[in-house]
C-alpha cells in the first residue's frame, strides 16, 4: 500500500550536482522543497576520511561508492540484431549512487563546449555540406547558444572555484589560456593548479610543435577558497586518488563542498535518502505531473505529491524513468519515431603510453590530482579543417594522468610477458619513467540513428520492471577521428623524449567491460523541435510542463569535452527559467 | 521609559517603581507587559547573551525553553526546568519577584536551592532591570507542558539544603560593578563575561566541589570529558595569539585563522555569541585581550625532534594531519584549524585534543560560516601509543612547547569517551 | 524565508531514544532516513575496511592453498630484491578475498536468465569467482597430475612454468574449465593482491610498493609538486600505518 506525504512545492529525483542546484535555487523562491535521494547520505569527515579513502582495491576496483547492479543495471548489445545481455558487473561506465551523484568521485575537469557545439547540425551543414556528414547521423541544434549558457557557466565555476587560466576574455584571447574556448566574461574563480614534471614536459613538446598548450580547468583547487554561498574549500593536496574516490580534505567541488551545508540549513528543505523513486506520477491526461512514487528501505511505498517535479537523477536513470512512467513517446529506431531513448551517446577515448629512460626521468606519477594535466584544444570541435580527414568531431588531448595506484598503473612495453620475472623488472623500471593518461584523447561521440535506449524484452529490475536497454556501438567517424588525435598524441609524448610511445587507439566494437568515462548523454535530448527532442531548450518536458529534465541527458550529442560543466551550467540555466518565468506563469514556456 | 497607567488595578510596589511599567492584572505570572516591545526585546537579547535556550532545551526540539535536557555536572545529571509560561509544569504562575530570586540567587519559589548548574553565581551580576526583562520575553515564549523531574542527584547532593554551603564558600551576591579606570566597551566586556554569558562557568577551573578556583580565574577547565582552554593571555596555551579581531570572528562565526568552534563551544557559538551584536563582541574581545600576566619566567623547553615520540609523531603528522592541516601546521583559516598557533592544542589537559583526535569533531555552522568542516575519527587507525605521539609532536612544533601526551593518557580517555553518547 | 533556529552540531540521545525527526546517520546507514536542519554528525563515525587477519585458511583447502601459493610464486616470482608472490602475501589476499564479497559476487546482478553472448558483453555466468577458482585449481591439479604425475605445487618451478606458458597460449586445455581465463583470471587477481594495501593481506610490508617506488596511502605531496625529475624520498604508508608511526623505545 502507499502512503501519500504531506504536499510539497517541488520534489526533486536524485540529490547529485543538478539536484543540488536546482533545490539550492528554488529554496532561495521560499518554496517548499523535497529531494528523494536512492542512495546514502555522504559527507566528507564521516565517509571520505583520509584514514582509509586512499585505497585502491576497494574504491576503484570494487567500486564501493557507485550502485551496484543488484540495485539496478542495464542489458547492452552493439547492434538491433543482437539480443542484450545484462551488465552484471560494471565495466565500461560506473553510474553513481549516493547523496552528491557523480559529483563526488568525478575528478573535477570543468570544462566548457564550444560555441559551434551548440549549433552542430547548423554549423557543420554550412561548413562541410550535408553530404560529407555520415550516414544515419542525427546530430542537432540545442535550442540554446553559448552565449546564453556563458553566464552559467561562470556561476558554475564560481561555485566550484575553479581553478585555470581563461583564454578568451571578452573575445580577447589570452596567453597561456585556450585559444580556442569560447569567450568568457571573467577570469576563472582561482589560478590553475601548478603542473608536475610530467605535465609541464608534454607543455613544453607541444608548443614546440607549434600548439598553444593550457592547464586543464580544475575543479581540485589551487589554493582556499570561499565560494558565493560562504562555503569554503581547501587547497588540493595532489594525493593521486581522485576519481572514483571522495576528497578527504574539502579540496574536491561536489555538492558536499559547494551547496550541500547550506542548503541543509534551510528550514524549506529536507532530503530523504535511501529512497529509490520507482515512477513520475501524471494525472489522467497524462499531461501534468502530481509528484512520484518512491521506495524506502523496509520496502515501504511512498508518494510524494508535489506541483513541480525536477528530474535529476542522472542521465540513464532520468531515462529510464521517463520510459517507465510513460511520459514522452519511446524511440522506435526502425520508424524513427519518437523521442525517449533517441541520441543515446558515450565518450571516445583513447591513450597513448610513454615509456622513457629511467636513469633520466622520474616523473613521480603519484603526484597529481584528478584535473591536472596540460592539453591542446586544437583538434576539437570544428578547430581545424575536417575537410581532408573525412570525419567530423574531435577532441582535446593532453598529458592528465590522474594518479598512478599500483594495480591499476603497471605499463610495460609491447611484448613483456604478462606474469613472472621478465614481467616483475619491466613493471619496476618503468613506474616511475612512464606516462599513461587514462584519456589522454578524450573525443566526441555524435549521435546516430542505431544507437538508443529502450525497454528490455527479458531482463527485470528487483520490483520487476523491464531492465532499460542500450544499443551502442561505435560509427566509423568517431573511430576515424579518434585515430587521427591519437596519432597527433602520440606525437608529443614522442617530442618529450619518450624512448617507446605506444597507441592505443579506440577500436571497435564498443566494450562494455572496458572503462571510458561515465559520460553517458542523451535519450531525453532538449531541442527546439517535439517530435526531435524531449524537453525544449529550459529542459521542460514538452508532454508534461510541470516536469523538467536535468543532467547530460539532455545533450543532443556529446561534445569533445567532460560533461559536467555543461550539465551544471543547463541546470543553472534551467532553474532561471523557473525562477523567473515558470514560477509565475506556470506552463509551457515555449510554444512548438 | 514611559509609564502606562491603565483602568486595571495599580500596583503599588517597589516593583512598579522599578520596572517603569503598570500593567493590568497580568494573564501569564509576573508584572511585565506583553505590549511593552522594547522591554521584551531587551529580554530577548539578555537571553541570548546568558544562553538560558542552550540548557533549557532538548537539542533540536520545536519547543525551546521547555525543559528536560540533561546537564551534566561531576555530581550527575540534573535535568533543566521548564521556564516556558506553562502554569503547571512552567514557571507561568512564579511572580516576577520569584523568577529574579531564582535567577540571581538561586533560591526556588518554595525556598529550596537550585543546583549552580544553574550559574546564578554569575547571572547575579545582572541587574534586577535586566533579569525582569527576561521575565518579560518568557512570558511571550509558547507555554509547554513539560513537568520536568528536577530532582536527579545522588545522595547526598540530592538534599538541596547541602547547596546552603556551597554557597556560603563560592556565592557572592551583586550585580556588576564598572570599574571606573576602564573604557565602556571594557566594561561591557567584563559584565557580559562575567554576568549573562557566563564564561567563567567553564573555563575557570573548579574545587572538588563544583566552585570557581578564584586565583585561577579564567585559566581554564575540564567538563563533560572536554577541556575548556584558558581564557587567559598565555602566548601558547590562552588567547595570546588572538586578535581582538580573532576572538570577534570566532565568537561571531564560529571559525577564525586559528580555531573552529566545536563540542559545548559549537553550541554557545549558535545559540548565543553569534546572535550577539557586533559591539558586544567587540567589548568581549577587548575584555579578554586586556588581560596581562607576566611571560613564563621558565617557560617550559620544547621536546625535541629527536626524541622517538617526537619521530613517531611527525611521521604520523606528515602522514595524515597534513592532509587538512597542512605541512606547515597552519591549516586553512576558516576552514582547518592552525596547530602551530592553537591553545587548544598547547592546553596542560589534553582532554579536548584527544577527544577530537579518537573520536573526530564536527565544527559549528553560522550563517557567515556555514560549512561546518569536520575531522575525521582517528580512534580505530591509531592506537594509543601512536595518539600520545602524533599530539606530543603537534604540541612541540612550530615553536610550541608543552608536556608530552602518554600513552595512558589515551587509554583512560578511551575508556572514559566510550559511555559518551556525544 | 526565515531559517529556523540553528541547532547544535550534536544530538542529544533523548532525541534518538525518542525517534524525533533529525536522525543521525552512523556507519554505512542503509536505512532511509530524512535529513533536514543541519548536516548529520556521530561520533567514531567512518567505515574502514575490514583487514585480513593472518591464521587459517578461510576459504582455500589445504590443497587448494598449496596450489594458489605455488601460482603466486610463478606469477611474482622471488628476486633479491624483492619477495615474490607467495611470501608477500597474494595466496592469503585471494583466500580472503573469496571469502567475502568478491568471492560472493555481492552487488552483481545475478537474475536470469543466463546466456552466452559476446566477449564485450562482459560475463554473463551464474557462477562467480569462488566457484570458478574451485573449479580452475582443481582442473590444474587433474591436468598436472595426468601429464606429470604430480599436482601443480609439487611441479618443479621450470616445469610450472611450462604449464602455465601452455595454459596461456591454449596449447594446454583443462578439462571442463576454460584454463585460458582461469589463468588470465588469476594474473590479474595476484598481481592485484600484490599492489593492493597491504591490510588486505597481500603486499605485505608495503613490498610490491617500495619495489616500484610507490609512497602508498599518502595525503599531501605539496611540497613535492614542483620539484621536478626528483626522486621522491618517503617510505610508502598503509591505510593502516607504518612501523615509524609507533615510537621506538627508549
Amino acid at each position: 500500500m502507499t502512503r501519500r506525504l504531506p504536499r510539497k512545492d517541488v520534489v526533486i529525483v536524485g540529490l547529485g550536482w543538478t539536484g543540488s542546484i536546482m533545490a539550492q535555487e528554488l529554496t532561495e523562491e521560499g518554496l517548499e522543497v523535497v529531494a528523494i535521494e536512492r542512495g546514502p547520505w555522504r559527507d566528507s569527515p564521516t565517509d571520505f576520511p583520509p584514514t582509509y579513502m586512499q585505497d585502491e582495491l576497494r574504491y576503484r576496483i570494487r567500486h564501493e561508492l557507485f550502485l551496484r547492479p543488484d540495485q539496478t543495471t542495464f542489458t547492452f548489445r552493439n547492434k538491433m540484431s543482437e539480443t542484450a545481455l545484462p551488465i552484471r558487473s560494471w565495466g565500461a561506465f560506473m553510474p553513481p549512487n549516493g547523496v552528491g551523484g557523480g559529483g563526488v568521485h568525478w575528478n573535477a575537469e570543468t570544462w566548457r563546449f564550444l560555441p559551434t557545439d551548440f549549433v552542430l547540425k547548423t554549423h557543420l551543414t554550412q561548413r562541410y555540406g550535408a553530404k560529407f556528414l555520415p550516414p544515419d547521423i542525427t546530430i542537432q541544434d540545442w535550442g540554446v547558444t553559448y552565449d546564453d549558457l556563458e553566464p552559467h557557466y561562470d556561476r558554475f565555476e564560481y561555485l566550484c572555484g575553479t581553478s585555470g587560466t581563461a583564454g578568451n576574455l571578452k573575445g580577447k584571447v589570452q596567453e597561456g589560456g585556450n585559444p580556442f574556448e569560447g569567450a568568457r566574461a571573467r577570469p576563472y574563480p582561482t589560478p590553475a593548479q601548478d603542473q608536475p614534471f610530467g605535465y609541464m614536459l608534454f607543455a613544453k613538446a607541444a608548443r614546440e610543435l607549434g600548439y598553444k598548450p593550457f592547464p586543464q580547468p580544475s575543479g581540485n583547487l589551487s589554493r582556499p577558497y570561499q565560494n558565493p554561498l560562504g562555503l569554503r574549500l581547501g587547497a588540493c593536496t595532489y594525493c593521486g586518488y581522485c576519481e572514483w574516490f571522495g576528497c578527504a580534505n574539502y579540496s574536491k567541488a561536489s555538492p558536499q563542498t559547494t551547496i550541500l551545508p547550506v542548503l541543509v540549513r534551510k528550514s524549506n528543505f529536507s532530503v530523504h535518502d535511501n529512497s529509490e523513486v520507482i515512477k513520475i506520477n501524471t494525472d489522467a491526461s497524462g499531461k501534468r505531473a502530481t509528484g512520484v512514487t518512491f521506495v524506502d528501505t523496509s520496502g515501504d511505498q511512498w508518494e510524494q505529491p508535489a506541483d513541480l517535479v525536477i528530474l535529476s537523477a542522472y542521465s540513464l536513470f532520468n531515462v529510464q524513468l521517463l520510459l517507465l512512467s510513460r511520459i514522452g513517446r519511446p524511440y522506435d529506431p526502425v520508424s524513427n519515431t519518437g523521442v525517449i531513448g533517441r541520441n543515446y551517446t558515450h565518450q571516445t577515448t583513447s591513450t597513448a603510453v610513454g615509456f622513457f629512460d629511467n636513469k633520466k626521468f622520474n616523473f613521480n606519477p603519484f603526484i597529481a590530482s584528478g584535473s591536472i594535466g596540460m592539453c591542446i584544444d586544437e583538434f576539437n570541435g570544428d578547430n581545424f579543417d575536417h575537410g581532408p580527414h573525412g570525419f567530423v568531431g574531435g577532441g582535446y588531448c593532453g598529458h592528465v594522468q590522474t594518479g598512478a595506484r599500483p594495480i591499476e598503473t603497471t605499463p610495460v612495453p609491447p611484448g613483456t610477458p604478462k606474469w613472472g620475472a621478465v614481467w616483475k623488472t619491466a613493471v619496476r623500471d618503468n613506474y616511475l619513467s612512464s606516462v599513461k593518461s587514462g584519456t589522454g584523447v578524450h573525443g566526441s561521440f555524435y549521435a546516430y540513428r542505431d544507437v538508443y535506449l529502450d525497454l528490455d524484452p527479458t531482463y527485470k529490475d528487483r520490483f520487476g520492471r523491464p531492465l532499460m536497454r542500450m544499443t551502442i556501438d561505435f560509427h566509423d567517424n568517431e573511430l576515424k577521428q579518434n585515430r587521427f588525435i591519437t596519432d597527433k598524441y602520440a606525437e608529443i609524448i614522442k617530442a618529450m623524449g619518450a624512448k617507446q610511445v605506444v597507441k592505443d587507439y579506440r577500436t571497435g566494437p564498443y566494450d562494455i567491460t572496458k572503462y571510458q568515462t561515465t559520460h553517458l548523454n542523451g535519450g531525453a535530448v532538449m531541442g527546439t523541435d517535439p517530435k526531435t527532442s524531449a524537453i525544449n531548450r529550459y529542459l521542460q518536458s514538452w508532454d508534461v510542463p510541470n516536469l523538467f529534465v536535468l543532467g547530460a541527458s539532455a545533450f543532443p550529442q556529446n561534445a569533445g569535452y567532460n560533461p559536467t560543466g555543461t550539465v551544471a551550467a543547463l541546470a543553472f540555466w534551467a532553474a532561471a527559467a523557473v525562477r523567473n518565468q515558470y514560477l509565475k506563469n506556470p506552463g509551457k514556456l515555449v510554444n512548438a | 521609559m514611559r509609564k502606562l497607567k491603565t483602568s486595571a488595578t495599580r500596583l503599588g510596589s517597589a516593583l512598579a517603581a522599578a520596572t517603569t511599567l503598570i500593567a493590568p492584572l497580568p494573564l501569564q505570572g509576573g508584572q511585565s507587559d506583553p505590549q511593552a516591545f522594547a522591554q521584551i526585546e531587551r529580554g530577548r537579547y539578555l537571553a541570548v547573551l546568558s544562553d538560558c535556550t542552550s540548557c533549557h532545551t532538548v537539542p533540536g526540539s520545536s519547543q525551546p525553553f521547555a525543559g528536560g535536557r540533561a546537564i551534566e555536572t561531576p555530581f550527575g545529571n540534573i535535568l533543566a526546568p521548564n521556564i516556558t509560561p506553562d502554569r503547571e509544569t512552567g514557571i507561568g504562575a512564579w511572580s516576577d519577584d520569584d523568577f529574579d530570586a531564582a535567577v540571581r540567587q538561586g533560591v526556588r519559589p518554595n525556598g529550596a536551592k537550585l543546583y549552580p548548574a544553574m550559574p546564578y553565581n554569575a547571572f547575579t551580576k545582572m541587574s534586577r532591570n535586566d533579569v525582569l526583562a527576561i521575565r518579560a520575553y518568557l512570558n511571550t515564549v509558547a507555554p509547554v507542558r513539560n513537568a520536568v523531574v528536577a530532582d536527579a542527584l545522588p545522595f547526598p547532593f540530592s538534599v538541596r539544603a547541602v547547596m546552603g554551603v556551597w554557597d556560603t564558600l563560592y556565592f557572592t551576591a551583586g550585580e556588576y560593578k564598572p570599574d571606573p579606570n576602564k573604557s565602556a566597551e571594557w566594561n561591557r566586556g567584563a559584565y557580559i563575561v562575567t554576568g549573562p554569558a557566563h564564561c567563567p562557568a567553564c573555563h575557570t577551573p573548579k574545587t572538588f566541589l563544583g566552585g570557581d578556583k578564584t586565583n585561577h580565574y579564567l585559566m581554564g577547565s575540564d567538563l563533560q570529558g572536554w577541556f575548556a582552554p584558558e581564557l587567559t593571555d598565555d602566548k601558547s596555551a590562552g588567547l595570546g595569539r588572538w586578535t581582538a579581531d580573532d576572538v570577534v570572528a570566532y565568537l561571531k562565526t564560529g571559525h577564525n585563522r586559528i580555531s573552529a568552534a566545536t563540542g559545548p563551544m559549537a553550541e554557545v557559538v549558535s545559540l548565543s555569541s553569534s546572535n550577539m551584536t557586533d559591539a558586544d563582541l567587540k567589548s568581549i574581545a577587548t575584555y579578554l585581550k586586556s588581560f596581562s600576566q607576566p611571560a613564563d619566567a621558565d617557560p617550559p623547553a620544547p621536546i625535541g625532534p629527536k626524541d622517538p615520540r617526537m619521530v613517531a609523531g611527525h611521521a604520523i603528522y606528515r602522514d595524515q594531519c597534513s592532509a587538512c592541516h597542512g605541512l606547515d601546521g597552519r591549516g586553512a583559516a576558516d576552514l582547518f584549524p592552525s596547530l602551530a598557533d592553537s591553545s587548544v592544542a598547547r592546553s596542560e589537559d589534553p582532554a579536548t585534543q584527544i577527544r577530537i583526535v579518537l573520536r573526530g569533531a564536527r565544527s559549528v555552522a553560522t550563517a557567515a560560516e556555514p560549512t561546518a568542516p569536520g575531522m575525521p575519527s582517528y580512534g580505530r587507525q591509531l592506537s594509543d601509543a601512536q595518539v600520545a605521539a602524533v599530539l606530543t609532536y603537534i604540541r612541540n612544533s612550530w615553536g610550541g612547547a608543552a608536556k608530552a601526551v602518554t600513552a595512558e593518557d589515551v587509554a583512560s580517555a578511551r575508556l572514559a569517551l566510550a559511555s559518551r553518547w556525544d | 524565508m526565515d531559517e529556523k533556529p540553528v541547532t547544535p552540531t550534536h544530538l542529544s540521545r533523548r532525541e534518538v531514544i525518542t525517534g524525533s525527526a533529525l536522525l543521525l546517520v552512523g556507519a554505512s546507514a542503509s536505512r532511509a532516513e530524512i535529513i533536514m536542519g543541519h548536516l548529520p554528525w556521530a561520533p567514531n563515525a567512518g567505515n574502514p575496511p575490514l583487514a585480513a587477519t593472518s591464521g587459517p585458511w578461510l576459504f582455500f583447502s589445504a590443497a587448494e592453498a598449496r596450489a594458489v601459493e605455488a601460482l603466486a610464486d610463478r606469477i611474482i616470482p622471488a628476486d633479491p630484491e624483492t619477495p615474490g608472490g607467495k611470501d608477500s602475501g597474494c595466496a592469503v589476499f585471494l583466500d580472503r578475498q573469496l571469502a567475502g564479497p568478491y568471492g560472493r559476487q555481492e552487488g552483481l546482478y545475478l537474475r536470469p536468465p543466463f546466456q552466452s553472448g559476446a566477449v564485450n558483453q562482459g560475463a554473463q555466468s551464474a557462477a562467480g569467482p569462488a566457484q570458478h577458482y574451485r573449479d580452475g585449481l582443481a582442473a590444474l591439479d587433474r591436468a598436472c597430475s595426468s601429464k606429470h604425475g604430480k599436482v601443480f605445487a609439487e611441479l618443479a618451478v621450470n616445469d610450472q612454468d611450462a604449464v602455465l606458458q601452455a595454459l596461456e597460449s591454449g596449447a594446454l586445455k583443462l578439462d571442463s574449465v576454460d584454463g585460458k581465463a582461469f589463468f588470465e583470471q588469476a594474473i590479474k587477481d595476484i598481481q592485484m593482491g600484490f599492489f593492493a594495501d597491504p591490510v588486505y593481506g597481500g603486499n605485505r610490508d608495503m613490498v610490491a610498493w617500495k619495489m616500484v617506488g610507490f609512497p602508498g596511502a599518502r595525503y599531501n605531496y605539496l611540497d613535492w609538486v614542483n620539484r621536478h625529475n626528483e626522486r621522491f624520498p618517503l617510505p610508502p604508508v598503509s591505510i593502516a600505518g607504518r612501523a615509524e608511526w609507533t615510537p621506538k623505545p627508549g
